[in-house]
Order: C-alpha cells, then structure tokens, then sequence
C-alpha cells in the first residue's frame, strides 16, 4: 500500500476553495500595509504574512502517481474492441476524457468529437449496423443523456446496440456548489429507461467493469438494444493504489437465441405445403449471412420475398424479390413467413388515414402465418414502437437469421418431388414478373426526367451511375425518395444498406450516416447518404465532426425545402375540416430564406458544391465530389430536389 | 404515423389514375391558374411538380379523362383526401385539369443511357 494518502480530486477541489480565501486574506493584508507604509519606493517590500512564507497547514496533494480509475475504464473499453467513442465534451466524464488521450493515447478507442450528444449516438446507430459491432458514446450527466435520449430510442426501436456511457457525480458532498449538481442524478438510467435493454450505475471500478462487459454482452444478443452505464467521476479520477485488485471478466461468447427445432419443423411443414408462400423480411439481417440464407431459403421454396427494407435482407433485383408489389403477394399468400418483423400488423392489414382510422386484413381467409425472430421479446411498458398485436398461427422466438439454416434444414426435408415440381413453376411466374420490375422502374423514372425540381428518381439513376463500379453503402433511409435507389440500384451485400431510424426522430440520418462511413473508414468502401434537408438541419454539426476527422462521405441534400411529410399532414386536416387548403406551408417549409447548404458544409471545412437545380449538373457535381471522397474526405451536393 | 402515409396514399391512389389520356368533356379552364393552384394546394405534394408522381401518389403524366379526375378529387377512392367544392369549385378543378394535361410525355427510358443499367 502506498503511504501517500489517498486524497480524492473533490477533497483537493474543496481544499482549493478552502485556500482561496486564505489567500486572499494575505492579499487584503499586503494591501492594507501598503496603505499604511511609508511610500519609500514601488519596489515590494519584505513579505509580511505567514502566507507568503510558509506552506498551508493542510498538505494537498496536487498530483496523482500512479493509475487513475478512467485509465481502468480505458482498460476495459480495449478489452471489448471498442474502437470509438463518440463525444461532446462535459466536465462529469473529463476523468475517462483525459484517461482516453492520454492513457489510451487516443487509439481504440479513438474520441471522435460531435457536436451534440444526439449525433454521438445516433453514430452509434449507424456504425453498429455497418461494423456489426457497437462503438462507445459518452455523454455529459443529466444534460448530455437528455439530449442524446432521442438517438437512444431511435436505437431502441431499431435494435442497435449502442454502449452509452453518461458522466455523474455520484456524491453530494463531492460536488462542486454549482452547476455540477444539476449534471449530476440519483438514477440518471430513469431518464432513458422506458427505452435501453440494461442501465448501470457502478459503485466501484470493480462494478464498472463488469457492469461494462455485462452491457456489452446485452447489447450485442439479439433482440439487441442500447444499454446504459452511468461512470462515476470520482471513480474516474480516483488514484488506484498499487496492488489493488481490479480485473476485466472475459466477455462471453453468446449465441443468439435459436427457433425450437419442433417449431421450425412445424413452420417447414406448412411452408412446404403452401401454395402461395411468402417470406416478408423486417429487421433481419444482421451479417453477411443474412442475405444468403434468405436467397437460399427463397430459392428452395421459390417464394416470394417482400422485404420491408429496415436492413439488406434481400438482393435488390433478385427475381424473387416482390417487394414492389408487395401487398399484391400478401393478398395472395395462403402462408405467410415474418422474419423479425417491424411491424407485422402494418404489413398484414389496410390502416387507412380517414375519419375513424378504418382497418381491413390484407390477407385472405385462411392465411397461415408464422413470425420468427426475437423482436416481441423486449418491450417495455410505455413506449409502443411495438405497433399492434398481430395474430399468428406459430411464434417461433429467435434470431431469425440465426435459425435460418436449421429451417432450411427443415423444408428441404418436406421438399418431396411433388411439391418441388409445384414450387419450380411457381418460382417461374414470379421469376418472369420479377424481371420486369427493372423495365417498369426505368419507364417511371422518365416522368420527370428533366424537371426541376429535380426528381428523386433522376438523382437516384445519376449518383448509381458513379457508384455502381464501387463498394459502396447508402446510409441513409430513402422512403422520403420514393424509394428509388431500391428500385433502380442493385443491391446484393449486406453493408449495401442499412434501412433506417425505426423510432422516426429525425436527425438520424446525418450522423448514422456519418457513423456507418466511420465505420467503413480505410475499406475503401463509398459511404453515401441521400440525406433529408430537415434531417440535416437538426444535426449540421456532424459535418464539422466529417471534416475534423476525416470521415469520407458523400452527402447529398435532398433539398425539397420542407417537412413534406408534415405538409401533408396539416394538408389532410384542412381539406378534412374544409377551411381553407392553401395555407398548409405555414410552419411546414423551409424557405424564405433558402438554406444554403454548400456555404454551410463550407464553413465547416467540407468540400460542396450547390445548389444544384438543373438536372443535368447532377452527374458532373457527383463525379467531382466521389473523388473527394475516394481521397478520405467527406463532400456535399445541395440538389433542390422534388418534395418525393 | 408519419411514416406509413406515404406508402398509403401510394397504394391508395395509384389504381385511380391508370386511365389513357382523354382530355374531351372536360370544361375549359385555364393552365396559368391551373399550374398557381397545383403548386399551392398541395397537389405537388403527393404527385411531384411534374406530375411524376413517386412513393406518395401516381403519376399525373397522361391523367385519366375529365370525368374519372372529377370523380377521384371529390370522392378520391382510399387515401386521397376529399377536394370538395366548399375548398375546391369546379372551374379552380377544371383549371388544374387543363395545366395537368399539358405535362409533357417522358422520354423512351431506352433513350436514357443512365436508365439502361
């Protein structure tokens, strides 16, 4: 044990502030002597006071010696492989700050500056998709957590997982008077538990770590979420003394969970035997594998597959994809299989947005569905990103994509001659109907062609004509585009997309995106994000944080100059109620001024180039800016875009 | 609930303007305040200011004939919201009419050399 007392910072704090009036004490007595001395010279006299010639009474110790509490947390952040923390600074966590920089020297993890905690995380969001693993956020107490609580709950509702760690103060007593008590709370995890998987609050280092590796472990097990980790500061800063006994517990090796085989025979049997099955995919690929089992399962059922696009379950021009005329393949369906749906309900019924809010099945009598994946299995009480309860005929809980290969397993064994001769010709409609889905895109994507605004489906076609002979990701969510990269772009890996918020809070979409080019950083894979003009503007920052840290991407603005979605809203209510439908701009658009979103990623030191509003200057602007990025850096094209 | 009108009002209304162009019966209106009123109503909204149409309504390119318009506007089938004539009179109906018919036909995609991949 070390024979120097153990003095923690807020006992050196609190003895500071103690001193500071000691000092000034002296201060006030030189200056009384100074008035009362004779003026014999400017020069300062002899001290005067004790002060000016002895040590204070009480010792402090003013600088640590040996290892602090945040070098330990580092220690266990590499322990777990965590690459990056993304962060805005806050003086509760400056402790594991320092610990970052300069214990870990600023490598795995590296501290990726952000400019709002809602960007922090939602990079988390968005790099977790891309890396398949989370990195760590760290935010300030009470304040930092509260805005990065929307991020968290778009996690939630997508099932990412992200590590939030957020600063306290855990000790009143050890609080600076001030505003450190309003950054501090007795269960910080409160504010955002409705919406993580686990919340900690570690009472020793020893806690911390396994409290770290137990949230990780959560995190990373489907149904996978953000989880939260509240770190002390005076555990982050308190000297640790030689010989203390600390250690980080192995991370586990977990599998997901897995479908009973019982029931992935019975769901086998049924998908045999259908005569119309089909396969809807929500939130289910999660690696590589995704996409392959599902070709593979499609392909020996010969089924149709409608993806619902939360990430890159199927092969976009695949011919069993029939996302395009998805509802025409449910209506149809005489068996239906969900794998890890978002919202089943949605899927399976009409919700129409007229008085009374009228619903009808989709689905024809009859209709056998099983649902597969673990998305029912952590919801909690308030929050209802559940969406309504479906029937089923078989819930099979487990990760979908994990168990996928044991139910292939299981219909290749009900696959007698019969039934795959029906399935053969059966594959062979849908194949031929497939392969007009291209044909009928391109003669859609006409219509507008040259317009300006420009049409979604013009800047969709100009910016695959650049990426098409790349690796590439588009990071972003592109229903507001009429979802015409699907449609238009061949998409086959499974980092090719990554689907979108889930939980709807806008001001993902930049910083995911961000979070997913960070994770595609030095792969020389081409990170695009077709990204929303009312998105960007809640989150302009992460350009700064694209450009400080060299973060190449390549943003275009979809800049329609509004909340269209909104627009249309406020537009249904007016001619509902039948007074007055011209009127529904005001507070739904973004002109007058026009934002200039080139001069404001200029500002912050990103290349751009716009606005853009003659289509044909779309294609050269994109050439220009993918060079930019093929170079390491992020870029932006501001496109005045169609509002869809 | 923002997330579904989209694809709603899509799959609602696209079955409503499949129809060939057909412009006679159609009272006579005036494009100018056809083209004032598509861009301010809110139809641009759903069916593009080029009458493209996209993820939030069908393409009004080629529209249906005067009389399947006026019926979809007054008593739009599914999602569509109702353009009565306490908002909407018929000549304001008739004057969008004749600014709609006037979007020029797109070009053959097999011209497009970017819609030929």
């Amino acid at each position: 044990m070390s024979k120097t007392p153990n003095i923690k910072r807020r006992q050196f704090l609190a003895g500071a502030v103690a001193a500071g009036p000691v000092i000034g004490l002296a201060s006030a007595s030189r200056a009384i002597a100074a008035e009362t001395a004779p003026a014999k010279s400017a020069v300062p006299g002899k001290p005067q006071t004790a002060g000016d010639t002895q040590p204070p009474k009480e010792v402090q110790k003013l600088v640590t010696g040996s290892k602090v509490g945040g070098d330990f947390m580092v220690d266990c952040m590499k322990a777990l492989n965590i690459d990056y923390v993304t962060s805005c600074p806050g003086s509760t966590f400056r402790g594991l700050q320092e610990s970052i920089i300069n214990y870990g020297m600023n490598s795995k993890p590296e501290f990726i500056t952000c400019i709002h905690e809602e960007a922090s995380v939602a990079m988390a969001h968005g790099y977790a998709k891309i890396a398949g693993k989370p990195l760590a956020s760290m935010v300030h107490g009470v304040v930092g957590l509260q805005h990065s609580s929307m991020a968290i709950y778009n996690a939630f509702c997508d099932q990412v997982p992200a590590i939030v760690l957020a600063g306290n103060v855990g000790q009143g007593t050890a609080r600076r008077p001030g505003v450190e008590w309003a950054h501090s709370a007795h269960d910080q995890g409160i504010m955002v538990r409705d919406y993580t998987k686990w919340d900690d609050q570690a009472n020793n280092l020893q806690d911390f770590a396994e409290g770290l590796v137990r949230a990780y472990d959560l995190a990373t097990t489907a149904p996978m979420g953000p989880v939260l980790c509240v770190i002390d500061a005076d555990q982050q800063e308190e000297e640790i003394e030689p010989g203390r006994k600390l250690f980080i517990p192995k991370l586990r090796q977990r599998s997901h969970p897995t479908g009973d085989p019982n029931a992935l025979a019975e769901a086998a049997k049924l998908l045999a035997a259908a005569e119309n099955p089909v396969i809807v995919t929500g939130r289910y690929t999660r690696s590589e594998a995704g996409p392959k089992r599902l070709v593979q399962l499609a392909e020996l059922l010969n089924a149709a597959v409608v993806d619902e696009r939360n990430r890159m379950n199927m092969p976009s021009r695949h011919p069993l994809n029939h996302s395009q005329r998805g509802a025409a393949m449910i209506r149809q369906a005489d068996v239906i299989l969900a794998l890890e749906p978002m919202d089943l309900f949605g899927t399976l019924n009409n919700v129409d947005d007229l008085i009374g809010r009228p619903s009808q099945p989709k689905t024809k009598a009859g209709v056998k569905v099983i649902v597969l994946g673990t998305t029912d299995t952590n919801i909690k009480a308030n929050t209802a990103e559940y969406e309504r309860y479906q029937a089923a005929d078989l819930g099979i809980t487990g990760d979908a994509e994990t168990s996928l290969p044991w139910l292939i397993q299981a219909v290749e064994k009900e696959m007698t001659p019969a039934r795959k001769a029906l399935a053969d010709t059966r594959g062979q409609k849908l194949k031929d109907a497939g392969a007009k889905f291209i044909l009928t895109a391109h003669e859609e994507a006409a219509m507008g062609w040259d317009a300006s605004p420009i049409s979604t489906a013009r800047l969709s076609a100009e910016l695959w004509n650049h990426i098409k002979s790349e690796d590439w990701t588009m990071a972003s969510e592109v229903n507001f585009l009429s979802n015409w990269p699907y449609r238009l772009w061949s998409m086959e890996k499974h980092y090719n997309s990554m689907g979108g918020s889930v939980g709807g809070g806008v001001g993902y979409n930049a910083p995911a995106a961000l979070g997913a080019a960070l994770a595609n950083k030095g792969t020389g894979r081409v990170t695009v994000s077709l990204n929303g003009d009312g998105d960007l503007m809640m989150s302009p920052g992460v350009l700064w944080t694209a450009a400080h840290h060299q973060i190449p991407i390549l943003y275009i603005v979809h800049n329609n100059r509004a909340w269209h979605q909104e627009y249309m809203h406020v537009q249904r209510m007016a001619q509902r109620n039948e007074r007055g439908i011209d009127r529904a701009h005001i507070g739904t658009t973004m002109d007058n001024p026009n934002i200039d979103f080139a001069t404001l990623a200029k500002s912050m030191g990103v290349y751009s180039q716009g606005p853009i509003s003659n289509p044909a200057d779309v294609g050269p602007a994109i050439q220009r800016a993918i060079a930019v990025v093929k170079k390491g850096e992020p870029a932006l094209i501001d496109v005045v875009s169609q509002p869809r | 609930m923002r997330r579904f009108f989209v694809t709603a009002v899509a799959a609602a209304a696209v079955c409503a303007f499949t129809a060939p162009a057909f412009a006679q019966g159609a009272p006579k209106g005036d494009p100018g305040n056809g083209k004032k009123l598509f861009e301010t109503i809110g139809c641009f909204e759903c069916h593009g200011y080029a009458g493209q149409g996209g993820g939030a309504g069908p393409k009004l390119i080629n529209p249906p004939p005067w009389e399947a318009f006026i019926l979809q506007v007054r008593t739009p089938r599914q999602q569509m919201p109702p353009f009565t004539t306490k908002v909407l009179s018929d000549q304001q109906a008739a004057d969008i009419y004749s600014y709609i018919v006037t979007f020029p036909k797109p070009p053959d995609p097999k011209t497009i050399p970017l819609l030929q991949n």
